[in-house]
């Protein structure tokens, strides 16, 4: 008895200690959106063995994300839809922009191959409210007099979570179809007029090879992960543009970041000549009332991802923040997070 | 000698005391139970009451789904929530049925125990596994072979064919409805099997002595003598069903549009919290899905209420 209640206290204090040692080893945990999880968890990798800070990340969703900095159980936050600078004020919270995400309309349509079929934003949103119904419509045809279409029905394929993507999206539907802007708007997700609703990146990708005359949306890194048919689009300025690195890096370069409040700057529809029209920043989101350590020590890791984090995000698709925006963003630092009347940041670095 | 009486005295006491704290300790757990049940429906409908203000009644007869305006009604939901899981049971229990009949009555003893286990497997597998499969195996299957035959032939017939419209996906609420089947079934036949062997031999024995035959047996004598856990059988299989998250959500396609086709897409409302519990970024918008709990809650309740109820007559009757 009295053994067993010595190794119980036993294993009590060690499991104690062990708490204690994991507080003081600092470690860092956000939460937020999904579309930065892979670039994210390899940046923690990366930062992990460059400085031996874990950073704990669950891609939990953006709304979860800001929930959570909100209810202060998290370091920072993620989310690919801003918040508004009232938002923030409320809230306590800073936000600026970490890398851009891009935005592909994916189909599978019989006989049509990677890069073949061209849409522009009016077709999309005429396809997405149920307008255009067939894949031989003529509003499809006009746009792709080589391509020979199939008498087959559209199915639109959704993402059935809230998501930043679908906001993103829906605001770029917004932008090019006033229909669109009027009856469904720009959400994280939305009352669709037609469709069917896949979970995640992944399951639209799986939808979308899986239902014949299907149309999807994805973030790019999901389209060459899944070798999905990516469609084309006619941008702004009336161009039509292949999804690639150069034509997302064209419409980050465009994004002007100064003249607005927060970073807040939704990033589709850019012009220029070889912009991507669907592309997004997505955020990082801290609390200005945490402990001046605490935001240091998350305000170290962001600012390596930032720099020396560029090659792992380019290696996913994800496009960096140009160095003037990047200058920009810790400028911001320094003017957001003060404690005790002195800026926390530029940290001395060791 | 006196210290051995001593010593057992003590322990006596001692045993004593244990009971009542033994006594104390096991009625706290039973009634930690209580309080944990309590504590949920408390913190469901205290969640809940801003949704319930704002939408009222029709709340449950609205099929609007719009988070942009903050709108919101779960008719979809709920009848999504119901289709599925009553195409659940339509399959799986003739199925179970057939089943534990062949294990209990008809078959050869060597493959009694290789059947019985690989049943109850089925319920060792994950949901997300099914819901995996569902996705990728059934849906096409169903989409390339099955549906579009369904559109042809029940489709045309007139008074069900409103079921069985439109283009034929995959998924949707029939091909969801088909896993749940496959989900439910080892609970409802481990259950048949289980309370299929109570009757005594000397019924059956009777039975079969006076001519009957085997489907008379089963029919007259095995049935009724079980009903009661039959019935138990088919209500876990169904609470299961409606409460299935994963592998629904994998399958019915997640639209809040409210269609009557069963091939259409539609939504549950364990899919619905599933997919957006955590994007639900407004405070009203988060009540509603405290609302759909509360709802599937009470539909689960209403379920067990009508089983007991069912039993009980059953009884009655049984009894006279």
């Amino acid at each position: 008895m009295k053994a067993k209640t010595i190794l119980l206290l036993g294993a009590l204090t060690a499991s104690l200690g062990f708490i204690g040692a994991g507080a003081q080893a600092q470690n860092l945990s956000g939460a937020g959106g999904t579309a930065i999880y892979p670039v994210l968890s390899k940046w923690a990798e990366e930062y992990k063995k460059a400085t031996g800070v874990a950073v704990n990340y669950q891609a939990i969703g953006s709304g979860g994300g800001i929930a959570q900095i909100k209810a202060k159980t998290v370091d920072f936050a993620n989310s690919d839809k801003p918040l508004t600078p009232d938002e923030l004020a409320a809230a306590g919270l800073v936000q600026f922009p970490q890398v851009v995400i891009s935005i592909t309309p994916v189909v599978n349509v019989e006989g049509v191959k990677p890069g073949e079929l061209v849409l522009d934003g009016p077709t999309l949103a005429d396809i997405f409210l149920g307008k255009i119904t067939d894949w031989d419509d003529e509003a499809i045809k006009k746009l792709n007099p080589k391509v020979k279409l199939p008498k087959a029905k559209i199915t639109t394929v959704h993402r059935s979570d809230g998501s930043g993507t679908t906001f993103n999206f829906t605001d770029y539907l917004g932008k090019v179809s006033p229909e669109w802007k009027q009856k469904v708007g720009s959400d994280t997700s939305v009352s669709w007029p037609t469709g069917v609703g896949g979970k995640g990146n992944a399951g639209v990708a799986q939808y979308v090879n899986q239902v014949k005359g299907a149309i999807g949306y994805v973030e790019y890194a999901y389209v060459i992960e899944n070798k999905m048919v990516y469609t084309k689009m006619v941008n702004q300025a009336g161009n039509t543009i292949e999804p690639t690195m150069a034509a997302f890096q064209a419409a980050a370069s465009n994004a002007d970041f100064t003249k607005v409040k927060d970073f807040y700057l939704i990033l589709t529809n850019q012009p220029g000549d070889k912009s991507w029209p669907i592309t997004a920043a997505t955020y990082m989101l801290m609390r200005k009332d945490y402990p001046a350590d605490k935001n240091q020590a998350v305000l170290k890791f962001l600012d390596w991802a930032l720099k020396k984090g560029q090659k792992q995000a380019e290696a996913l698709a994800y496009v960096p923040m140009p160095d003037a925006v990047v200058k920009q963003i810790e400028d911001a630092w320094a003017v957001n997070f003060v404690t005790d009347g002195k800026p926390i940041w530029p940290v001395a670095m060791k | 000698m006196v210290d051995a009486v001593i010593r057992e005295s003590g322990i006596g006491t001692r045993g004593r005391a244990l009971d009542v704290v033994f006594r104390a300790a096991t009625f706290f757990f039973a009634i930690l139970v209580l309080v944990i049940l309590f504590g949920i429906v408390a913190a469901l409908i205290d969640g809940a009451l801003p949704a319930l203000k704002q939408f009222g009644f029709a709340f449950i007869v609205d099929s609007s789904w719009d988070p942009v305006k903050q709108i919101f009604g779960a008719f979809p939901a709920i009848y999504g929530t119901l289709i599925t899981s009553f195409i659940a049971m339509l399959i799986g229990i003739p199925l179970a049925f057939g089943i534990a009949i062949f294990i209990t009555e008809l078959c050869p003893p060597w493959l009694k125990r290789p059947i019985g286990t690989l049943i109850e497997l089925l319920a060792a597998i994950p949901s997300i596994i099914y819901g995996i499969w569902g996705l990728f195996v059934l849906a096409p299957m169903l989409q390339s072979h099955v549906q579009p035959f369904l559109v042809e032939t029940l489709g045309a017939i007139p008074l069900i064919g409103f079921l069985f419209e439109g283009a034929p996906l995959g998924v949707g609420m029939l091909t969801a409805g088909i896993i749940l089947s496959i989900m439910v079934l080892p609970f409802i036949t481990s259950v048949m099997r289980d309370v299929f062997e109570t009757v005594p031999t000397v019924l059956k024995e009777s039975a079969y002595g006076i001519g009957a035959t085997t489907f008379e047996v089963v029919w007259n004598i095995v049935l009724p003598y079980t009903r009661t856990g039959v019935i138990g059988g088919v209500m876990l299989g169904l609470g299961r069903a409606l409460g299935e998250t994963m592998a629904v959500t994998f399958v019915i396609g997640n639209s809040h549009q409210f269609m009557t086709s069963l091939l259409a897409p539609g939504t549950t409302i364990s899919a619905t919290l599933a997919n957006e519990f955590s994007e639900a970024d407004t405070p009203i918008y988060l009540s509603v899905m405290f609302a759909l709990g509360l709802i599937l809650s009470v539909i689960t309740l209403l379920v067990l209420a009508a089983a007991k109820f069912m039993l009980s007559r059953m009884e009655r009757q049984g009894g006279s």
